[in-house]
């Protein structure tokens, strides 16, 4: 971009609205992490200022390190996301595959049939997929929270990778079948790497609502050696006294794994091999 | 020996027919230049010859065998695409070597045609490289040399010089022809672009609306077209079709002259005014507008003085005309 083709105003009002927006964004998380770092009091009498030598507590983590099990929460909401990030990544890229690259009797009706997915909320259904779990034997489980955010992503993955895929190159699938790679090798080798950037789209669209879902942990999963983290956390909360330092150092450490996949995620949005494999 | 037979060969997308009734033969060694205005279904031939899309009827024989049923990697072909189409993960090297280690070559005998080829198409300094780090030339060569490995019964060619620049273009044309020289190899060739289909071929095939027009060698296609499409398609300047002309014209139909058997000759039949003269150093062309309203090209060879807006006169001799009737089939 050439700096003496822009208005220097222009270049200065857009930075001026991003560092606002930046600021307003970021402004809740800054005020549930200091304040997990004060007393009770601090937090009340306070709530914007910073922790001193005063304030300064960690009564909060000592709380929520000591009571209940916050490692296994930590590990179960670990477990939900990771795994249903790869099942929806793997199942809808293949769907997507497949819509894209093949010709067969109804591929724009099931292509439709997938989409509608996005526009009804999979919550309706909660009563019969409890219902279904009960049959399945699978309530209390890692795997009935894993089958439905699967199941929940799946059409907008199907929806974004299918529009990505059919612009991957015809001509470099075809060269891998006159080559004798099989089509597990073309989608695997061939076609993912180049639609990376946008797995890692639907990949950190997925994850954020998975990792804060409160509603199908508490009705699918809510026994103990299988609650997630955000249900974990509403133990400090109650009809009539709330422990806020619990729950905000609770929510602090909740941000911190998001941000790690987060992170790995947009790596992989930046980094494109895909210049230089056709024209 | 036939390296390729089409019999029959239909290809239709739903109602779309794409292919008709397509029948040709490609003797061993030869180099056969499909051509054809775009959605010709040229591309598409190509693509049922390689196995990348089923014939809707008819049957594709390559090297004596019916390929019908073949996957293409099973077909003895190799193909170089328009866009290269090269695997951007793997290094130059790599990129040649995957067909043949699909095929559970020896890793000797991999190397040794690995380097043939490199060696042929002068990329030793490149043979680590990844394509992203190739201009658009060398990676046209990466996409030949990948064709050469494999030592196919046919090469297939996929409009392979569009994406390059025109003195790339012109070199590269050679460096194929060469290359078709050396390996005496059979190459089907796709382009939409006449000059490389004189330039090239040994037998042209024209197209048109998915059904072959005329087969034959450059020159006979030049100087004995069927029809007022291949005459009017091969060569350029294109040729003029005269209908209104006081000259002898076939009842509804049009005569076609070739740019350069037209010359400016004072009392000659043809009079019309010089809407634009294009000087090219090694000829002229003149855009003239006739008194009948029609257009015409005239090709002079070397250099001409004439300006715009000039009156001219012109004539030709008849037995360098061609006559097609109404249906545009050629009668003279």
């Amino acid at each position: 971009m050439s700096i003496a083709r822009q208005n220097r105003l222009n270049t200065y009002a857009a930075h001026g609205v991003l560092i606002l927006y930046t600021l307003i964004a970021l402004f809740p998380v800054f005020v549930i992490i200091i304040n997990s770092f004060k007393t009770r009091r601090a937090i009340f009498r306070e709530p914007l200022a910073m922790p001193n030598s005063e304030t300064f507590s960690l009564i909060g983590y000592e709380t929520v390190l000591n009571q209940g099990d916050f490692f296994l929460y930590f590990q179960n909401s670990m477990i939900v996301t990771v795994a249903s990030l790869f099942f929806i990544l793997l199942f809808g890229a293949m769907a997507a595959f497949a819509l894209a690259e093949y010709r067969f009797k109804g591929n724009l009706m099931m292509g439709l049939y997938l989409a509608l997915g996005i526009m009804i909320p999979i919550r309706i259904g909660t009563v019969a997929i409890l219902e279904l779990m009960v049959q399945t034997g699978l309530v209390n489980t890692l795997w009935a929270l894993i089958l439905v955010y699967t199941a929940q992503g799946l059409p907008l993955a199907v929806f974004i990778l299918s529009e990505f895929m059919r612009q991957v190159s015809d001509d470099l699938k075809n060269a891998g079948r006159i080559d004798g790679l099989s089509e597990y090798r073309i989608f695997f080798r061939l076609v993912l790497p180049l639609v990376r950037p946008a797995m890692a789209t639907v990949a950190v669209f997925n994850m954020i609502p998975i990792w804060n879902d409160l509603w199908f942990p508490l009705i699918l999963a809510p026994a103990e050696e299988v609650k997630t983290l955000t249900l974990g956390s509403q133990v400090f909360i109650g009809q009539f006294v709330t422990d806020w330092n619990a729950v905000l150092s609770a929510l602090s450490l909740a941000i911190l794994p998001v941000m790690a996949l987060y992170v790995i995620f947009s790596r992989q949005l930046i980094r494109g091999i895909t210049s230089g494999a056709v024209k | 020996m036939t390296a390729l037979a089409l019999t029959n060969i239909c290809k239709s997308f739903g109602p779309v027919e794409v292919l008709k009734d397509i029948n040709l033969t490609v003797e061993e060694g030869e180099f056969v230049v499909f051509v054809g205005p775009s959605g010709c279904g040229k591309s598409t031939l190509l693509r049922v010859i390689a196995g990348l899309e089923d014939a809707t009827s008819g049957t594709v024989e390559i090297g004596g065998a019916q390929v019908n049923s073949v996957p293409p990697a099973k077909r003895g072909i190799a193909m170089v695409f328009q866009s290269y189409a090269l695997y951007p993960h793997l290094s130059v090297r790599d990129n040649m070597a995957l067909g043949l280690k699909q095929e559970n070559q020896p890793k000797s005998v991999i190397e040794a045609r690995v380097n043939k080829a490199v060696q042929m198409l002068d990329l030793g300094a490149y043979v680590d490289r990844r394509p992203s780090d190739l201009s658009g030339g060398q990676r046209q060569r990466v996409a030949i040399g990948r064709t050469i490995v494999r030592e196919p019964k046919l090469f297939l060619f996929d409009e392979p010089l569009s994406n390059l620049d025109a003195a790339l273009r012109m070199n590269t044309r050679v460096e194929i022809a060469e290359l078709q020289r050396t390996l005496s190899a059979t190459m089907i060739y796709v382009t939409h672009d006449q000059t490389e289909a004189m330039t090239l071929a040994d037998k042209i095939v024209v197209l048109r609306d998915g059904r072959i027009e005329q087969v034959g060698s450059p020159m006979e296609l030049y100087n004995n077209p069927v029809n007022q499409f291949v005459a009017g398609f091969l060569g350029s300047p294109a040729m003029n079709f005269l209908s209104k002309a006081p000259v002898s014209i076939p009842e509804n139909g049009v005569i076609g002259i070739r740019p350069e058997y037209l010359r400016p000759v004072s009392g000659g039949r043809i009079k019309g005014r010089v809407t634009h003269v294009e000087r090219l150093g090694g000829d002229t062309n003149l855009l003239v507008k006739t008194a009948q309203d029609e257009a015409l090209t005239v090709r002079i060879f070397g250099q001409d003085d004439t300006r715009v807006g000039e009156a001219i006169e012109l004539d030709f001799d008849d037995a360098k005309a061609f006559a097609f009737d109404h249906e545009q089939r050629r009668v003279i």
